[in-house]
């Protein structure tokens, strides 16, 4: 990619959702502050509905705040962006469009010469390993494979902020690693800024600079632990890699007692 | 691939041999000038195939321009009603409610309002078609993936992008079931409604013939009429596959 876009800069000032059903408030997310820098790589984690995904949903635009402010490079988000590209957790892949044509989808929204868009789509493709596939369909592909062209999808669009919805969760665990590494040089290579949403303590250590632990709902910010050594070599098989997961598993529970005893009250 | 032809040509063939025998043996037990052979009913058929093609090509042209007008009015309405929560609680019980009631048991109203030529019976097999082509879109669209639509919102996508890349791929090919599906129901309405008026179409050929005690000319009227239904049939049959190659 030659275009490459330095990464965005996402702020979460005092960001609430809550849904309102009949008479009934239900919190999503209370309060969420969180500021990522360009180029960082962010692992959310938390319990089930901790508003993880909310958070995920504000930060792609598809959702606004009910309180409090999301920015995307000092400015407050109205509307997706073009730029932002998000992999929601069953991929979104668009089962009645060719491989070709869901990588060059952004593109082609983009309003961006029919042309031009293949060719970017194609570079995509090439970068994780999707080359020669171009005319098969979603369904034609292992789930590994789906898994890459929702990510070339992210990549034709030239993306400078990457979302993903616990994306692995529905592949098995070998498999799982090796797209962990594939996640991982592309973003060592592109410098994006990127949001992990997970439930895997491992996942969150091994992709994450930074873990950002969600407390159950309503869900808050409880945690955010640097995480320097992530990217080193071999650090899957680190000691410190070991002691992380266990410092996040930590602050997971610790959490979660908080808002026990909190509700206890 | 070739196998695959191959078997579907032979599936084909021994349907139409079965047909045939079936066909054959009854005529051959009822013995009635009413139900011929399949030889006599050839013969019959070149022998007025030349009376036969105008009133066969007003049949296919009501019944076309019905299928076509009964669904440009369904499928932008069917789509309308799934994506705005508002007009779909106001009109689902509307359509629930219209949807079971046979449309034929409006043609003496037809009648009544457009006289008798082609205007009251396009009405009615739009009517017909309507209802069966909203019914399917609707349910169509409600299943379309969530996550499809968050996808394409997520880069930035209008709602003319969503119509486009999502909601019109999603629910074509549901049209065309609904339409394949349609055509012999389509087709009964036509039969008779041409059959209680005018003077004109298939249906009257038919029964006009009936009337007379003409019956070769009643079955080649008949024949015409099925044909019909299987051209059409086949067409939205293609158009449907070639819509869902992906699936």
């Amino acid at each position: 990619m030659s275009t490459q876009n330095p990464g965005a800069c996402v702020e979460f000032a005092h960001a609430s959702v809550t849904y309102t059903s009949g008479s009934e408030h239900v919190s999503a997310c209370h309060d969420v502050s969180l500021s990522i820098g360009a180029g960082e790589s962010v692992a959310l984690i938390g319990p089930s509905g901790c508003g993880k995904s909310t958070t995920l949903h504000m930060a792609a635009g598809l959702l606004a705040p009910t309180e409090g402010n999301v920015l995307i490079n000092g400015s407050a988000i109205e509307k997706p962006r073009q730029t932002t590209a998000f992999i929601p957790q069953d991929l979104g892949l668009l089962p009645w469009k060719t491989v070709l044509q869901n990588a060059s989808l952004g593109l082609i929204v983009q309003k961006i010469p029919k042309h031009e868009a293949t060719e970017r789509a194609r570079a995509a493709l090439a970068q994780v390993d999707l080359a020669g596939f171009e005319h098969a369909y979603p369904k034609e592909l292992s789930g590994g494979m789906r898994q890459r062209l929702a990510l070339a999808r992210a990549l034709a669009a030239d993306a400078d902020l990457l979302l993903m919805d616990e994306p692995l969760s529905a592949i098995d665990s070998l498999l799982r690693e090796s797209l962990q590494d594939t996640l991982l040089e592309l973003w060592q290579q592109r410098k994006h800024t990127q949001m992990l949403v997970t439930h895997s303590i491992e996942e969150a250590v091994y992709l994450g600079e930074r873990i950002v632990v969600f407390s159950p709902r309503p869900g808050t910010v409880v945690a955010d632990i640097q995480n320097p050594l992530m990217g080193t070599e071999t650090w899957r098989d680190s000691p410190q890699f070991a002691q992380k997961c266990l410092e996040v598993r930590y602050a997971l529970t610790a959490g979660a007692c908080d808002t026990l005893r909190k509700e206890g009250k | 691939m070739k196998s695959s032809l191959l078997r579907k040509i032979a599936g084909y063939a021994f349907a139409i041999v079965f047909i045939v025998a079936g066909w054959w043996i009854t005529a051959l037990a009822v013995d009635s000038p009413a139900l011929p052979t399949p030889i006599a009913a050839v013969e019959v058929l070149t022998a007025n195939v030349d009376a036969l093609v105008p009133y066969f090509l007003t049949s296919a042209w009501r019944v076309v321009v019905s299928l076509l007008i009964g669904t440009l009015l369904a499928v932008p309405l069917a789509q309308a009603f799934t994506r705005s929560p508002v007009l779909d609680t106001l009109f689902a019980p509307v359509v629930y409610l219209l949807y079971p009631i046979p449309k034929v048991v409006l043609l003496p109203v037809l009648l009544a309002l457009f006289g008798l030529a082609d205007a009251p019976k396009i009405v009615l097999i739009s009517l017909t078609v309507f209802f069966q082509v909203l019914v399917a879109v609707r349910d169509a669209v409600r299943s379309v993936p969530q996550s499809a639509l968050l996808a394409i919102r997520s880069l930035g996508g209008s709602p003319w992008d969503e119509y486009k890349h999502v909601i019109v791929p999603a629910t074509l090919p549901a049209v065309f079931t609904s339409l394949r599906i349609g055509v012999g129901t389509a087709i009964a309405v036509l039969f008779i409604a041409e059959a209680m008026a005018g003077s004109t179409g298939l249906g009257y050929y038919i029964m006009q013939s009936w009337s007379m005690v003409n019956f070769p000319r009643m079955f080649a009227g008949i024949i015409a009429m099925a044909l019909l239904g299987i051209v059409l049939y086949a067409i939205f049959d293609i158009i449907e596959r070639s819509l869902t190659s992906w699936r």
